[in-house]
Protein backbone atom coordinates (compact mmCIF):
# COMPACT_ATOMS: atom_id res chain seq x y z
CA UNK A 1 0.00 0.00 0.00
CA UNK A 2 1.74 3.16 -0.97
CA UNK A 3 1.44 6.41 0.30
CA UNK A 4 0.37 9.37 -1.51
CA UNK A 5 2.49 12.49 -1.33
CA UNK A 6 0.59 15.47 -2.26
CA UNK A 7 2.05 19.01 -3.20
CA UNK A 8 1.06 21.78 -1.60
CA UNK A 9 2.86 25.54 -2.36
CA UNK A 10 5.69 24.94 -0.05
CA UNK A 11 4.52 21.92 1.33
CA UNK A 12 4.37 18.44 1.00
CA UNK A 13 1.46 16.13 2.54
CA UNK A 14 1.76 12.63 3.12
CA UNK A 15 -1.06 11.13 4.17
CA UNK A 16 -1.31 7.26 5.44
CA UNK A 17 -4.55 6.02 4.56
CA UNK A 18 -4.02 2.42 6.44
CA UNK A 19 -1.79 0.08 8.20
CA UNK A 20 1.71 0.17 6.59
CA UNK A 21 4.31 -3.33 6.36
CA UNK A 22 7.99 -2.03 7.09
CA UNK A 23 8.79 -1.94 3.63
CA UNK A 24 6.09 0.45 2.87
CA UNK A 25 7.74 2.83 5.60
CA UNK A 26 10.72 2.57 4.19
CA UNK A 27 9.43 3.28 0.37
CA UNK A 28 7.64 6.19 2.13
CA UNK A 29 10.86 7.73 3.35
CA UNK A 30 12.92 7.33 0.16
CA UNK A 31 9.76 8.92 -1.83
CA UNK A 32 9.81 11.50 0.88
CA UNK A 33 12.97 12.88 1.19
CA UNK A 34 13.28 12.62 -2.61
CA UNK A 35 10.56 14.79 -3.34
CA UNK A 36 11.54 17.37 -0.84
CA UNK A 37 14.85 18.48 -2.83
CA UNK A 38 13.18 17.97 -6.06
CA UNK A 39 10.16 20.48 -5.24
CA UNK A 40 12.74 22.19 -3.16
CA UNK A 41 10.06 21.78 -0.12
CA UNK A 42 9.92 23.77 3.07
CA UNK A 43 8.14 21.63 5.09
CA UNK A 44 6.55 18.43 5.48
CA UNK A 45 3.43 17.21 6.82
CA UNK A 46 2.99 13.17 7.29
CA UNK A 47 -0.89 12.56 8.87
CA UNK A 48 -0.79 9.21 11.07
CA UNK A 49 -4.97 9.81 11.87
CA UNK A 50 -6.05 6.45 10.52
CA UNK A 51 -3.16 4.57 12.29
CA UNK A 52 -4.35 3.00 15.82
CA UNK A 53 -1.02 0.98 16.07
CA UNK A 54 2.24 3.25 15.75
CA UNK A 55 4.69 0.15 16.90
CA UNK A 56 8.77 0.74 17.13
CA UNK A 57 9.52 0.68 13.52
CA UNK A 58 7.06 2.60 12.37
CA UNK A 59 7.94 5.16 15.28
CA UNK A 60 11.70 5.15 14.30
CA UNK A 61 11.13 5.70 10.58
CA UNK A 62 8.46 8.78 11.45
CA UNK A 63 11.44 10.27 13.41
CA UNK A 64 13.88 9.19 10.81
CA UNK A 65 12.37 11.08 8.06
CA UNK A 66 11.56 13.69 10.34
CA UNK A 67 15.63 13.92 11.54
CA UNK A 68 16.56 13.27 7.22
CA UNK A 69 13.90 16.24 5.96
CA UNK A 70 15.79 18.34 8.22
CA UNK A 71 18.96 18.04 7.43
CA UNK A 72 17.60 18.53 3.57
CA UNK A 73 16.83 21.68 4.79
CA UNK A 74 12.78 21.05 5.37
CA UNK A 75 10.56 20.73 8.62
CA UNK A 76 8.27 18.13 9.24
CA UNK A 77 5.28 17.65 11.68
CA UNK A 78 3.61 14.55 12.39
CA UNK A 79 -0.15 14.87 12.65
CA UNK A 80 -3.64 13.33 14.25
CA UNK A 81 -1.57 10.99 16.78
CA UNK A 82 -4.78 9.03 18.51
CA UNK A 83 -4.80 9.88 22.30
CA UNK A 84 -4.46 5.96 22.56
CA UNK A 85 -1.95 5.73 20.17
CA UNK A 86 0.09 8.40 22.09
CA UNK A 87 -0.03 6.63 25.40
CA UNK A 88 0.55 3.40 24.23
CA UNK A 89 3.64 4.87 22.42
CA UNK A 90 4.62 6.93 25.62
CA UNK A 91 4.76 3.57 27.81
CA UNK A 92 6.95 1.77 24.96
CA UNK A 93 9.42 4.64 25.70
CA UNK A 94 8.44 5.92 21.94
CA UNK A 95 8.53 9.66 22.59
CA UNK A 96 9.13 10.94 19.06
CA UNK A 97 12.18 13.50 20.77
CA UNK A 98 12.63 16.26 18.35
CA UNK A 99 10.13 15.44 16.36
CA UNK A 100 7.02 18.44 15.53
CA UNK A 101 3.74 16.86 16.20
CA UNK A 102 0.23 18.49 15.67
CA UNK A 103 -3.21 17.52 16.49
CA UNK A 104 -4.33 17.44 12.83
CA UNK A 105 -3.92 18.83 9.17
CA UNK A 106 -5.27 22.14 9.76
CA UNK A 107 -2.66 22.42 13.30
CA UNK A 108 0.45 20.99 11.39
CA UNK A 109 -0.23 23.45 8.39
CA UNK A 110 -0.60 26.38 11.19
CA UNK A 111 2.79 25.28 12.81
CA UNK A 112 4.48 25.61 9.51
CA UNK A 113 3.38 28.79 8.44
CA UNK A 114 4.24 30.16 11.88
CA UNK A 115 7.68 28.15 11.73
CA UNK A 116 8.03 29.38 8.47
CA UNK A 117 6.91 32.69 7.49
CA UNK A 118 8.13 33.15 4.09
CA UNK A 119 6.71 30.10 2.76
CA UNK A 120 3.35 30.50 3.53
CA UNK A 121 3.24 33.93 2.03
CA UNK A 122 4.77 32.09 -1.41
CA UNK A 123 2.13 32.00 -4.30
CA UNK B 1 -27.74 -40.37 89.43
CA UNK B 2 -31.36 -39.41 89.12
CA UNK B 3 -30.88 -37.93 85.33
CA UNK B 4 -29.84 -41.96 83.99
CA UNK B 5 -32.81 -42.92 85.66
CA UNK B 6 -35.41 -40.37 84.20
CA UNK B 7 -37.61 -41.56 81.43
CA UNK B 8 -36.14 -41.38 78.02
CA UNK B 9 -38.34 -39.22 76.63
CA UNK B 10 -37.17 -36.74 79.00
CA UNK B 11 -33.81 -36.68 77.02
CA UNK B 12 -35.66 -36.07 73.75
CA UNK B 13 -37.07 -32.60 74.65
CA UNK B 14 -37.02 -31.06 70.84
CA UNK B 15 -34.20 -28.30 70.67
CA UNK B 16 -37.24 -26.39 69.62
CA UNK B 17 -38.64 -26.53 73.05
CA UNK B 18 -35.48 -25.73 74.15
CA UNK B 19 -35.53 -22.63 72.69
CA UNK B 20 -39.08 -21.56 73.69
CA UNK B 21 -37.66 -21.89 77.49
CA UNK B 22 -34.49 -20.02 76.42
CA UNK B 23 -36.52 -17.00 74.94
CA UNK B 24 -38.91 -17.35 77.66
CA UNK B 25 -36.32 -16.64 80.06
CA UNK B 26 -34.78 -14.33 77.81
CA UNK B 27 -38.10 -11.99 77.83
CA UNK B 28 -38.49 -12.54 81.80
CA UNK B 29 -34.78 -10.93 82.36
CA UNK B 30 -34.97 -8.67 79.86
CA UNK B 31 -34.28 -5.63 82.03
CA UNK B 32 -31.58 -7.08 83.55
CA UNK B 33 -29.79 -8.73 81.42
CA UNK B 34 -30.34 -5.84 79.13
CA UNK B 35 -28.36 -3.23 81.24
CA UNK B 36 -25.63 -6.20 82.71
CA UNK B 37 -24.87 -6.04 78.50
CA UNK B 38 -24.90 -2.28 78.67
CA UNK B 39 -22.76 -2.30 81.42
CA UNK B 40 -20.24 -4.41 79.95
CA UNK B 41 -20.58 -2.84 76.75
CA UNK B 42 -19.08 0.41 78.66
CA UNK B 43 -16.61 -1.11 80.94
CA UNK B 44 -14.65 -2.89 77.45
CA UNK B 45 -14.93 0.44 76.02
CA UNK B 46 -16.41 0.05 73.49
CA UNK B 47 -18.50 2.24 70.99
CA UNK B 48 -16.90 5.21 72.68
CA UNK B 49 -18.24 7.11 69.81
CA UNK B 50 -21.89 7.17 71.11
CA UNK B 51 -23.36 7.92 74.10
CA UNK B 52 -24.56 5.76 76.96
CA UNK B 53 -27.93 6.43 76.67
CA UNK B 54 -27.66 5.77 72.98
CA UNK B 55 -26.03 2.74 74.00
CA UNK B 56 -28.77 1.58 75.79
CA UNK B 57 -31.25 2.29 73.29
CA UNK B 58 -29.43 0.55 70.68
CA UNK B 59 -28.68 -2.47 73.20
CA UNK B 60 -32.70 -2.38 74.08
CA UNK B 61 -33.61 -2.84 70.40
CA UNK B 62 -30.35 -5.13 69.62
CA UNK B 63 -31.67 -7.33 72.44
CA UNK B 64 -35.32 -7.57 71.31
CA UNK B 65 -34.33 -8.26 67.61
CA UNK B 66 -31.89 -11.07 69.24
CA UNK B 67 -34.97 -12.55 71.14
CA UNK B 68 -36.78 -12.83 68.08
CA UNK B 69 -34.44 -14.09 66.24
CA UNK B 70 -33.82 -16.75 68.37
CA UNK B 71 -37.75 -17.42 69.08
CA UNK B 72 -38.62 -17.57 65.25
CA UNK B 73 -35.30 -18.51 63.61
CA UNK B 74 -35.57 -16.83 60.60
CA UNK B 75 -32.79 -14.12 60.04
CA UNK B 76 -33.91 -11.89 57.56
CA UNK B 77 -35.52 -9.25 60.27
CA UNK B 78 -31.83 -9.64 62.00
CA UNK B 79 -30.34 -8.63 58.70
CA UNK B 80 -32.27 -6.01 57.61
CA UNK B 81 -31.93 -4.82 60.98
CA UNK B 82 -28.31 -4.62 61.05
CA UNK B 83 -28.33 -3.13 57.83
CA UNK B 84 -29.94 -0.37 59.26
CA UNK B 85 -27.85 -0.34 62.28
CA UNK B 86 -25.08 -0.15 60.43
CA UNK B 87 -26.17 2.43 58.34
CA UNK B 88 -27.08 4.70 61.70
CA UNK B 89 -23.74 4.07 63.23
CA UNK B 90 -20.63 3.62 60.50
CA UNK B 91 -21.29 7.49 60.16
CA UNK B 92 -20.21 7.96 63.94
CA UNK B 93 -17.44 6.10 63.62
CA UNK B 94 -17.87 3.02 64.76
CA UNK B 95 -15.67 0.15 63.98
CA UNK B 96 -15.86 -3.64 62.64
CA UNK B 97 -14.23 -4.58 66.19
CA UNK B 98 -16.11 -2.67 67.77
CA UNK B 99 -19.62 -4.46 66.51
CA UNK B 100 -18.11 -8.10 66.70
CA UNK B 101 -17.24 -6.90 70.52
CA UNK B 102 -20.47 -6.12 71.41
CA UNK B 103 -22.36 -8.81 69.99
CA UNK B 104 -19.95 -11.68 71.52
CA UNK B 105 -20.46 -9.42 74.66
CA UNK B 106 -24.20 -10.27 74.71
CA UNK B 107 -23.51 -13.54 73.72
CA UNK B 108 -21.15 -14.28 76.96
CA UNK B 109 -23.85 -12.11 78.87
CA UNK B 110 -26.33 -14.37 77.98
CA UNK B 111 -24.30 -17.51 78.27
CA UNK B 112 -23.88 -16.26 82.13
CA UNK B 113 -27.05 -16.07 82.79
CA UNK B 114 -27.93 -19.62 81.28
CA UNK B 115 -24.90 -20.73 83.68
CA UNK B 116 -26.50 -19.00 86.44
CA UNK B 117 -30.01 -20.51 85.94
CA UNK B 118 -29.23 -23.99 85.24
CA UNK B 119 -26.57 -24.45 87.56
CA UNK B 120 -27.84 -27.42 89.31
CA UNK B 121 -28.75 -29.16 86.36
CA UNK B 122 -25.67 -29.87 84.81
CA UNK B 123 -27.57 -32.06 81.69
CA UNK B 124 -30.31 -29.68 81.09
CA UNK B 125 -27.79 -26.58 80.58
CA UNK B 126 -25.77 -28.92 78.33
CA UNK B 127 -28.53 -29.41 76.15
CA UNK B 128 -29.65 -25.87 75.93
CA UNK B 129 -26.26 -24.63 74.97
CA UNK B 130 -26.21 -27.35 72.48
CA UNK B 131 -29.29 -25.35 71.34
CA UNK B 132 -28.35 -21.80 72.12
CA UNK B 133 -25.08 -22.13 71.09
CA UNK B 134 -25.70 -22.65 67.09
CA UNK B 135 -28.26 -20.04 66.78
CA UNK B 136 -26.42 -17.05 69.01
CA UNK B 137 -23.10 -17.78 66.55
CA UNK B 138 -25.36 -17.69 63.57
CA UNK B 139 -26.69 -14.35 65.30
CA UNK B 140 -23.08 -12.54 65.61
CA UNK B 141 -22.07 -13.89 61.96
CA UNK B 142 -25.37 -12.03 60.37
CA UNK B 143 -25.00 -9.00 62.34
CA UNK B 144 -20.86 -8.80 62.06
CA UNK B 145 -21.34 -9.84 58.19
CA UNK B 146 -24.32 -6.71 57.52
CA UNK B 147 -22.33 -4.29 59.06
CA UNK B 148 -19.11 -5.34 56.81
CA UNK B 149 -21.37 -5.56 53.71
CA UNK B 150 -22.95 -1.82 54.33
CA UNK B 151 -19.26 -0.43 55.18
CA UNK B 152 -18.16 -2.11 51.88
CA UNK B 153 -20.76 -0.83 49.87
CA UNK B 154 -20.49 3.05 51.63
CA UNK B 155 -16.49 2.50 50.30
CA UNK B 156 -17.58 1.32 47.26
CA UNK B 157 -19.62 3.97 46.80
CA UNK B 158 -17.38 6.31 47.69
CA UNK B 159 -14.25 5.36 45.55
CA UNK B 160 -17.29 5.94 42.45
CA UNK B 161 -17.75 9.71 43.73
CA UNK B 162 -14.45 10.44 44.08
CA UNK B 163 -13.72 9.24 40.94
CA UNK B 164 -16.21 10.89 39.07
CA UNK B 165 -15.80 14.10 40.68
CA UNK B 166 -11.78 13.62 40.89
CA UNK B 167 -11.37 14.57 37.15
CA UNK B 168 -12.34 17.80 35.35
CA UNK B 169 -10.93 18.68 32.61
CA UNK B 170 -11.75 22.32 32.02
CA UNK B 171 -11.27 24.85 28.97
CA UNK B 172 -10.17 28.23 30.29
CA UNK B 173 -9.68 29.61 26.65
CA UNK B 174 -9.75 28.56 23.25
CA UNK B 175 -6.71 26.01 22.81
CA UNK B 176 -6.14 26.67 27.26
CA UNK B 177 -7.24 23.48 29.11
CA UNK B 178 -6.86 23.29 32.87
CA UNK B 179 -6.35 20.26 34.94
CA UNK B 180 -6.66 20.67 38.45
CA UNK B 181 -5.76 17.02 40.20
CA UNK B 182 -7.05 17.34 43.88
CA UNK B 183 -6.26 14.08 46.18
CA UNK B 184 -4.45 10.98 46.12
CA UNK B 185 -3.46 9.82 42.71
CA UNK B 186 -3.51 5.76 42.70
CA UNK B 187 -2.90 3.96 39.37
CA UNK B 188 -6.05 3.40 38.37
CA UNK B 189 -7.08 7.19 39.09
CA UNK B 190 -3.39 8.12 36.99
CA UNK B 191 -4.49 6.36 33.92
CA UNK B 192 -8.39 7.96 34.35
CA UNK B 193 -6.72 11.27 34.29
CA UNK B 194 -4.51 10.39 30.84
CA UNK B 195 -7.38 9.08 29.52
CA UNK B 196 -9.66 12.01 30.13
CA UNK B 197 -7.21 14.84 29.39
CA UNK B 198 -5.87 13.35 25.75
CA UNK B 199 -9.51 12.79 25.15
CA UNK B 200 -10.13 16.59 25.83
CA UNK B 201 -6.92 17.57 23.77
CA UNK B 202 -8.47 16.07 20.84
CA UNK B 203 -11.95 17.34 21.31
CA UNK B 204 -11.43 21.08 22.71
CA UNK B 205 -8.21 21.16 19.84
CA UNK B 206 -5.81 22.14 22.89
CA UNK B 207 -2.53 23.79 22.21
CA UNK B 208 -1.82 23.87 25.57
CA UNK B 209 -2.96 22.34 28.95
CA UNK B 210 -2.08 23.15 32.31
CA UNK B 211 -1.92 20.32 35.02
CA UNK B 212 -2.19 21.92 38.54
CA UNK B 213 -1.32 19.48 41.61
CA UNK B 214 -1.94 22.30 44.03
CA UNK B 215 -4.16 19.39 45.78
CA UNK B 216 -1.71 16.60 45.20
CA UNK B 217 -0.37 16.08 48.69
CA UNK B 218 2.53 13.27 47.99
CA UNK B 219 3.51 11.49 44.66
CA UNK B 220 5.59 7.86 44.51
CA UNK B 221 7.70 7.36 41.33
CA UNK B 222 4.97 5.61 39.54
CA UNK B 223 2.50 8.41 39.67
CA UNK B 224 5.45 11.03 39.01
CA UNK B 225 6.53 8.46 36.13
CA UNK B 226 3.13 8.42 34.95
CA UNK B 227 3.05 12.00 34.82
CA UNK B 228 5.94 12.11 32.19
CA UNK B 229 4.59 9.88 30.46
CA UNK B 230 1.17 11.67 30.30
CA UNK B 231 3.32 15.23 29.23
CA UNK B 232 5.05 13.33 26.43
CA UNK B 233 1.73 11.73 25.25
CA UNK B 234 -0.03 15.27 25.17
CA UNK B 235 3.14 16.40 23.29
CA UNK B 236 2.74 13.52 21.03
CA UNK B 237 -0.77 15.31 20.39
CA UNK B 238 0.65 18.51 19.49
CA UNK B 239 -0.42 20.24 23.20
CA UNK B 240 2.06 21.91 25.55
CA UNK B 241 1.50 20.88 28.97
CA UNK B 242 2.76 23.07 31.89
CA UNK B 243 2.57 21.60 35.19
CA UNK B 244 2.38 23.88 38.09
CA UNK B 245 1.43 23.68 41.73
CA UNK B 246 4.53 21.18 42.55
CA UNK B 247 4.52 21.33 46.76
CA UNK B 248 8.70 21.73 48.12
CA UNK B 249 7.72 17.86 49.27
CA UNK B 250 6.90 16.79 46.28
CA UNK B 251 9.91 18.64 44.39
CA UNK B 252 12.39 17.26 46.90
CA UNK B 253 10.66 13.73 46.62
CA UNK B 254 10.75 14.17 42.51
CA UNK B 255 14.57 14.99 42.54
CA UNK B 256 15.31 12.11 44.96
CA UNK B 257 13.90 9.50 43.13
CA UNK B 258 15.35 10.72 40.33
CA UNK B 259 12.54 11.54 37.88
CA UNK B 260 13.54 12.89 34.69
CA UNK B 261 11.93 16.21 34.66
CA UNK B 262 13.49 17.70 31.93
CA UNK B 263 10.84 17.40 29.61
CA UNK B 264 8.32 18.80 31.70
CA UNK B 265 7.64 22.58 31.55
CA UNK B 266 6.92 23.76 35.32
CA UNK B 267 5.74 26.76 36.92
CA UNK B 268 5.56 27.65 40.17
CA UNK B 269 1.20 28.30 41.04
CA UNK B 270 -1.77 28.10 38.67
CA UNK B 271 -2.00 31.44 37.65
CA UNK B 272 2.03 31.79 36.56
CA UNK B 273 0.92 28.86 34.79
CA UNK B 274 -2.04 30.27 33.25
CA UNK B 275 -0.08 33.02 32.27
CA UNK B 276 2.30 31.58 30.81
CA UNK B 277 -0.10 29.28 28.75
CA UNK B 278 -1.82 32.80 27.51
CA UNK B 279 1.60 33.95 26.31
CA UNK B 280 2.21 30.62 24.42
CA UNK B 281 -1.42 31.23 23.07
CA UNK B 282 -0.33 34.78 22.09
CA UNK B 283 -2.96 35.89 24.34
CA UNK B 284 -1.97 39.66 25.98
CA UNK B 285 -4.41 40.49 29.33
CA UNK B 286 -4.53 43.94 30.15
CA UNK B 287 -6.25 45.63 32.65
CA UNK B 288 -9.76 47.53 31.40
CA UNK B 289 -10.05 51.29 32.24
CA UNK B 290 -13.75 50.44 32.83
CA UNK B 291 -14.31 49.00 36.45
CA UNK B 292 -17.65 47.01 36.31
CA UNK B 293 -20.05 48.58 38.99
CA UNK B 294 -20.50 44.99 40.49
CA UNK B 295 -16.92 44.80 41.91
CA UNK B 296 -15.98 48.84 42.21
CA UNK B 297 -17.70 48.88 45.72
CA UNK B 298 -21.19 50.25 44.33
CA UNK B 299 -24.28 48.53 44.12
CA UNK B 300 -27.23 50.16 41.99
CA UNK B 301 -30.89 49.43 43.32
CA UNK B 302 -32.07 47.12 40.64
Amino acid sequence: MSVPILKQSQYLIATIQSALTDEDLLTLQAKLVQSVGKFRSRGVIVDVTALDVLDSFASRTLRDIAHIIRLRGAETVIVGIQPEVAFAMVQLGITLEKVSTALDLEEGLAYLDKRLPHAAASP
Amino acid sequence: MMEQNAPPMMNIVSTAALLRELVEHLRHHRTELREEWARRITEARLLTAMSDEEIFAEATSVYDNYVAALETGTFEALQTYSRNLSERIIPRGVETHEVVGIVLLLRDVLARSLFAKHQSDFQLLNRILDAYEPAANRIANTVAVGFVQERERIIREQQEAIRELSTPVLQVRERLLILPIIGVIDPQRARQLTEQLLRGIRANRARVVVIDITGVAAMDSHVANHLVQTVEASRLLGATVIVTGLSPEIAQTLVKIGVDLGKMNTVGDLQGGIEEAERLLGYRVVPSQEVPAQISGFRDGA
